[in-house]
C-alpha cells in the first residue's frame, strides 16, 4: 500500500511539474520554398500547429517521450519524423516533396486543343460549345474552324490545317480511323460531317505534333471520344423544313447498359424551292441516315461500346459547262455508307489499362456526269481535249477493316507507359467508264509506344515512337515524337513539340502507280498558354517541313507520271483568347492565325502558296444567353485574307514535262457572319416532362459574296468564280425530348 | 487488497474522466479559435486543431466535422482559392467523420463542398457538382428530415438561382421559413453543430 501511495504521489507531482516544451521549425518544399499552412501534428495527441507564410511553425506540448511528428500539406507527400520529447525545446525542420497529381500536373498543349468537360488545363471548349457555335449548324468541323490553325475553306469539306490539305487531317473515333468522316460531296460544295457533336464527350483538335498513338496524317488529327452511358432513358424528335429525326435511348434499370436507335431523314426539295440555289438541282438532295448503339459497363468498371450508322444519299445538279456556252454538265451522286465501331476499355488491375478497338466501314459512291444541251438532253461531242473526262460513270468503293490494341501501365508516380499496335486492311476499287479499273488493297500495320514522364508536377515529357508498314507501297517507316511541358507561374505553361509524320499517298495517286513512298512532314511547335478561371490565352509558333510530297508530271493530255519529288514548308503564329469574365453573361473567344506556306506538289510547277492557304485567318465567337427571354444568341464572325488561285496549263510544245502557270491571282478577302439562336421555353420548369428547344440559324448574315477560287476552261480563256450554291443557309427547327430533363444542359450552358 | 482494487478502479475512472475533460477542453480551445478567426490562416489553424483532435480521439466525429466546417468557411471566404483542393479536404474529413457516425450534419458539409466546386464554373460544372450538392442535401434529409441547416442550405441554393431557372426569393421563402422554424425548435446539444439560425433569419428577411 505504501508503495502504491508513493506511486500516486510520484504521478501527481509529475503531473504538477507539467513542463511545457516548445517545438518549432521551418517547413520547406524540395525547392526551398516555404510551405504555407502545412499542418504539423504530434501524432496521437492534440498538439500541433500550422506553418505561417514563411513556413515557420511553433507549438508547445506537455507530452514526454517518443512520438511521431507529422508534416502534411495538400499537394505534398506527408513526412513523419520520430522524436523524443524531453525537457528542452526542440527545433525540427522538414522538407516536403511535391506529390504528383494528374489534374494538377502540366499537360502538353503544344499543337492541341481539347474540348470536353474535364478539368485539365488543355481544355479550351466544352462539348456544349461545339454545339452552340453561331451558324455552325452543330457540325464539329464548323466549330473546330473557329480555332486557330484551320483554314476557312468553303468549296470542299475537311480541315485544312497549317498549310496542309484536307486529306492530311484524319479523324479518329475511340482510337480507330474514320475513312469517310464527311458526307460524299459534289464538286465545289462542302459537305458536313457524318457524326453529330452530341455523340462525343471529348474532342481533341491537334494542329500538329500529335501523339505516337495516331498516324497517317501529315498535318492534323481530330480525336473524338464517344459518350458512355446516358443519364436516363429518352425519346427525342426533331422537326424542321429540311430534316425530320426521331430517336430512342434506353438505359437499363441497373444503369449498367444502354441501347439506342436514331433515324434521320433529310430532304431539301421544299427548302430549295424557297431559297434559290445557283446550280440547277435535277435531283434534290435526299439523305437517309440511321444509327444504333449499344453500350455496357463491365464488372471491373470497363466499358464496351458499339456504334453503327448507315447512310444513303442521292443528289444531282447541273451547271453551265465551262468550255462551251450552250452546254451543261449534269453531275449525279449516289452514296451508301455503313460505319461500325466497337471499342472496349478495361482496367486490368495493378495499374494496367487496356483499350481495344475494331472498326469496319464501307462506302460506295456512284458518280455520273454527262454533257447536256440546253434541253437537258445528252449532247454528242466528238472527243476533244476539253471534253475529256466530262462524260463519265465512276463507281468507287472503299472498305476499311481495322483492329487496334493499346495497353497502358502506370509506372512510378503518375508517369505512364502506353504501347500497342494496329492493323488496317483497306480496299479501294475504282471503275472509270469501264476503261480504267483499279483494285487496290493495302495491309497496314503499326506498332507504337509512348511514355508520359512527370519529373515534377511542373515538368512533363512525352516521348514516343511509331513504326509503320504499308503493303501497297511495301515501305516501312519509324516516326519519333517528343513533347515537353513546363509550368511557369500560376496557370501558365510553356510546351514544345517535335515529331515526324508520314502518310501514304492517296488512292487517286496510287491508282496510277504504287511505286511511291511515304509523304513526310516534320513539325516543330512552341506554345505558351495561360489559363485562369475564366480566361485562356494561347500563343503558338510552328514550323513544318514537307518532304516527299507526291508530284505529277504530264506525259500528254491524258496521262501523268507520279513521284515523291515534292516538298514544301509552312510556318506561322497563332493566337487564341477566350474570356468569360470581362463582360458579365458574355462569353467570347478570338482566334488569329498567321500562315506562311509554300509547297510543290501535285501538278504545281514550282513551290507556290497553295490555293487552300490564306495568310491571315481570324474568328470571333460570341455567345450570350438572355435569361429573361430564355434565349441564347450566338454569333460567329470569320475572316480570311484572299487565297491564291492558279490555272496550270499543259503546253504540248515547250517540251518540258511540266505544267506552267497560265494565270494566277488572289481571291478577295473572305467574311462570314454566322448567327444562331436557341429558345428554350422549359428553362426553369424543373418538373417539366418534355424538354424542347427551337433553334434558328443563318450563315453569312451580311450577305457577303464569297469567292473561293476560280475554275478555268481548258483553253484558259473562260474563268468562272467558285461560289457557294446560295448566299446564305437558313435553318429553323424544333427539337423535343421526353424522359430526361435536359433543361439542366441549357442551364449549364448559360448560368 | 480490495481497497487497492477499489482505488485503482477509482484511479482509472479519474483518468477516464480526465481524458474526456481533456477532449472537451481541446474542443473548447478549437471553438475559441473559430470564434476569433479572421483570416484564412486563422481558419486553417482552427481546422488543423480539430483534425488533430479527431486523429487522436479516433471515436469522435465532431472534431472532423468542425475541421470540415472550418475548411468550408475558408471556401466561402476565399472564392479565388483552389476550390477543388479545399473541397477534397472537406470530403475526406466527411469520410472520416462518417466512418464513426453517419448523420445529417456531415451531409451539410458535403453539400457546401460540392456547391463551392460548382460555383467555380457553374456553366460546365453544374451537371457534376450541382447534382452532387443536391444529392448530398437529399441524403442528409433522409437521415434527418428536421435538420434546420439542410433546409437553410437548400433555401440559399434556391435563393441564389435565377428566377428563370426555377430559383428566386419567392421560391426560397417557404424553405427558409421552414429552416427558421426548425432552428427555433432545435434542442441545443453540447458541442453539437448549432450554426445557421442567424444566417437563415437574415436570408428570410431578404425574401420579405
Amino acid at each position: 500500500m505504501r508503495k502504491f501511495i508513493m506511486f500516486m504521489v510520484l504521478l501527481t507531482t509529475g503531473a504538477q511539474l507539467f513542463a511545457q516544451v516548445t517545438i518549432s521549425g521551418k517547413v520547406k518544399d524540395n525547392r526551398g520554398r516555404p510551405v504555407t499552412a502545412a499542418t504539423i501534428t504530434l501524432k496521437d495527441t492534440y498538439d500541433g500547429a500550422i506553418a505561417d507564410s514563411m513556413g515557420n511553425y511553433r507549438f508547445t506540448t506537455t507530452e514526454k517521450g517518443s512520438f511521431l511528428l507529422q508534416f502534411t500539406s495538400t499537394g505534398y507527400k506527408s513526412f513523419e519524423q520520430q522524436i523524443t520529447i524531453g525537457n528542452t525545446a526542440m527545433v525540427i525542420d522538414a522538407v516536403l516533396k511535391e506529390e504528383l497529381n494528374e489534374l494538377k500536373a502540366v499537360t502538353v498543349t503544344a499543337g492541341s486543343f481539347a474540348a470536353g468537360d474535364n478539368k485539365r488545363a488543355a481544355t479550351v471548349l466544352t462539348s456544349l460549345d461545339v454545339l452552340t457555335v453561331g451558324g455552325g449548324n452543330a457540325d464539329i468541323t464548323s466549330a473546330v474552324k473557329t480555332l486557330p490553325g484551320a483554314q476557312q475553306i468553303g468549296e470542299q469539306e475537311g480541315l485544312f490545317v497549317r498549310g496542309g490539305t484536307g486529306a492530311e487531317t484524319k479523324q479518329f473515333i475511340d482510337g480507330t480511323l474514320v475513312n469517310n468522316p464527311y458526307y460524299s460531296s459534289v464538286p465545289d460544295i462542302a459537305s458536313r460531317g457524318r457524326f453529330l457533336p452530341m455523340l462525343f464527350k471529348g474532342t481533341v483538335f491537334s494542329t500538329g505534333g500529335y501523339s505516337a498513338l495516331y498516324g497517317q496524317a501529315l498535318s492534323s488529327a481530330l480525336i473524338l471520344e464517344s459518350i458512355d452511358l446516358p443519364e436516363k432513358s429518352t425519346a427525342s424528335l426533331g422537326i424542321s423544313p429540311i430534316v425530320v429525326n426521331g430517336g430512342f435511348q434506353q438505359l437499363a434499370k441497373n444503369k449498367k447498359s444502354s441501347w439506342g436507335v436514331n433515324y434521320n431523314y433529310v430532304n431539301l426539295i421544299a427548302y430549295f424551292s424557297v431559297v434559290k440555289q445557283t446550280p440547277d438541282y435535277f435531283k434534290m438532295p435526299v439523305f437517309h441516315n440511321a444509327d444504333a448503339n449499344f453500350r455496357f459497363k463491365t464488372k471491373s468498371g470497363g466499358m464496351i461500346k458499339y456504334y453503327t450508322t448507315f447512310a444513303k444519299g442521292n443528289v444531282g445538279l447541273r451547271r453551265a459547262d465551262i468550255d462551251s456556252l450552250e452546254l451543261k454538265d449534269a453531275f449525279g451522286l449516289k452514296n451508301i455508307n455503313w460505319y461500325n465501331n466497337l471499342s472496349w476499355r478495361e482496367n486490368l488491375g495493378h495499374g494496367w489499362k487496356m483499350n481495344l478497338g475494331a472498326g469496319y466501314s464501307t462506302n460506295t459512291d456512284d458518280l455520273t456526269q454527262e454533257i447536256q444541251d440546253q434541253q437537258n438532253k445528252p449532247a454528242y461531242i466528238v472527243d476533244q481535249p476539253w471534253s475529256f473526262g466530262k462524260n463519265f460513270v465512276i463507281k468507287n468503293k472503299q472498305e476499311l477493316s481495322q483492329i487496334r490494341a493499346v495497353f497502358e501501365k502506370k509506372m512510378f508516380g503518375i508517369s505512364t507507359v502506353r504501347f500497342g499496335g494496329e492493323y488496317m486492311y483497306s480496299v479501294n476499287n475504282t471503275n472509270f467508264n469501264d476503261t480504267f479499273i483499279s483494285n487496290l488493297q493495302d495491309h497496314y500495320e503499326a506498332l507504337f509506344a509512348e511514355t508520359d514522364i512527370y519529373i515534377t508536377n511542373d515538368l512533363a515529357a512525352k516521348i514516343g515512337g511509331r513504326f509503320e508498314h504499308s503493303s501497297i507501297i511495301n515501305k516501312a517507316n519509324i516516326a519519333p515524337r517528343i513533347s515537353l511541358a513546363y509550368k511557369v507561374g500560376k496557370g501558365g505553361q510553356i510546351s514544345a513539340a517535335y515529331g515526324i509524320f508520314y502518310q501514304k499517298p492517296e488512292y487517286t495517286e496510287l491508282a496510277y502507280t504504287t511505286a511511291l513512298g511515304y509523304t513526310k512532314a516534320t513539325h516543330y511547335i512552341l506554345n505558351y498558354q495561360k489559363n485562369t478561371n475564366d480566361r485562356i490565352f494561347r500563343i503558338e509558333g510552328f514550323y513544318k517541313q514537307y518532304d516527299a510530297l507526291v508530284k505529277s508530271y504530264p506525259i500528254n493530255f491524258y496521262y501523268s507520271r507520279f513521284d515523291n519529288g515534292g516538298s514544301g514548308y509552312a510556318k506561322g503564329i497563332e493566337l487564341f483568347f477566350r474570356d468569360k469574365k470581362t463582360i458579365k453573361n458574355l462569353d467570347y473567344w478570338v482566334s488569329y492565325s498567321y500562315l506562311d506556306t509554300k509547297r510543290d506538289f501535285m501538278n504545281y510547277p514550282e513551290q507556290l502558296q497553295p490555293d487552300f492557304a490564306a495568310n491571315h485567318t481570324a474568328s470571333l465567337v460570341v455567345k450570350r444567353f438572355v435569361i429573361n427571354w430564355k434565349t441564347g444568341f450566338n454569333f460567329t464572325y470569320s475572316y480570311a485574307t484572299g487565297r491564291p488561285y492558279y490555272n496550270f496549263m499543259y503546253n504540248n510544245d515547250n517540251g518540258t514535262s511540266k505544267f506552267s502557270i497560265a494565270d494566277q491571282g488572289k481571291t478577295k478577302d473572305y467574311h462570314n457572319l454566322g448567327f444562331s439562336m436557341n429558345y428554350v421555353p422549359s428553362v426553369g420548369k424543373t418538373n417539366s416532362k418534355v424538354f424542347w428547344v427551337i433553334v434558328a440559324s443563318v450563315t453569312n448574315v451580311l450577305g457577303y459574296d464569297a469567292v473561293y477560287g476560280y475554275n478555268y476552261s481548258q483553253d484558259g480563256t473562260n474563268k468562272v468564280p467558285v461560289t457557294p450554291p446560295a448566299k446564305r443557309f437558313f435553318f429553323i427547327g424544333a427539337f423535343f425530348s421526353w424522359g430526361v430533363d435536359r433543361t439542366q444542359d441549357a442551364i449549364n450552358g448559360n448560368l | 487488497m480490495k481497497k487497492m482494487i477499489f482505488s485503482l478502479m477509482l484511479f482509472v475512472s479519474v483518468t477516464a474522466m480526465a481524458q474526456s475533460d481533456k477532449y472537451e477542453a481541446a474542443m473548447k480551445k478549437g471553438f475559441a479559435a473559430m470564434d476569433s478567426a479572421k483570416t484564412v490562416m486563422d481558419w486553417q489553424n482552427a481546422a488543423a486543431m480539430f483534425e488533430r483532435i479527431g486523429d487522436a480521439e479516433k471515436t469522435q466525429w465532431l472534431p472532423y466535422y468542425y475541421a470540415g466546417l472550418a475548411y468550408s468557411t475558408i471556401g466561402w471566404m476565399n472564392p479565388k482559392g483552389d476550390a477543388d483542393a479545399n473541397a477534397d479536404k472537406i470530403k475526406a474529413l466527411c469520410d472520416k467523420a462518417e466512418a464513426i457516425e453517419k448523420n445529417a450534419e456531415i451531409y451539410s458539409l458535403r453539400n457546401m463542398a460540392a456547391t463551392q466546386q460548382m460555383i467555380v464554373d457553374p456553366q460546365s460544372r453544374w451537371a457534376s457538382y450541382g447534382q452532387e450538392a443536391a444529392a448530398a442535401l437529399q441524403k442528409g434529409m433522409e437521415l434527418d428530415p428536421n435538420n434546420p441547416r439542410l433546409y437553410y442550405l437548400q433555401g440559399m441554393s434556391v435563393f441564389g438561382t435565377p428566377e428563370q431557372f426555377g430559383g428566386g426569393k419567392e421560391k426560397a421563402k417557404p424553405i427558409l421559413q421552414k429552416a427558421v422554424d426548425l432552428f427555433k425548435a432545435e434542442q441545443p446539444k453540447p458541442m453539437y453543430p448549432h450554426w445557421g439560425q442567424k444566417q437563415a433569419e437574415d436570408a428570410l428577411a431578404q425574401c420579405q
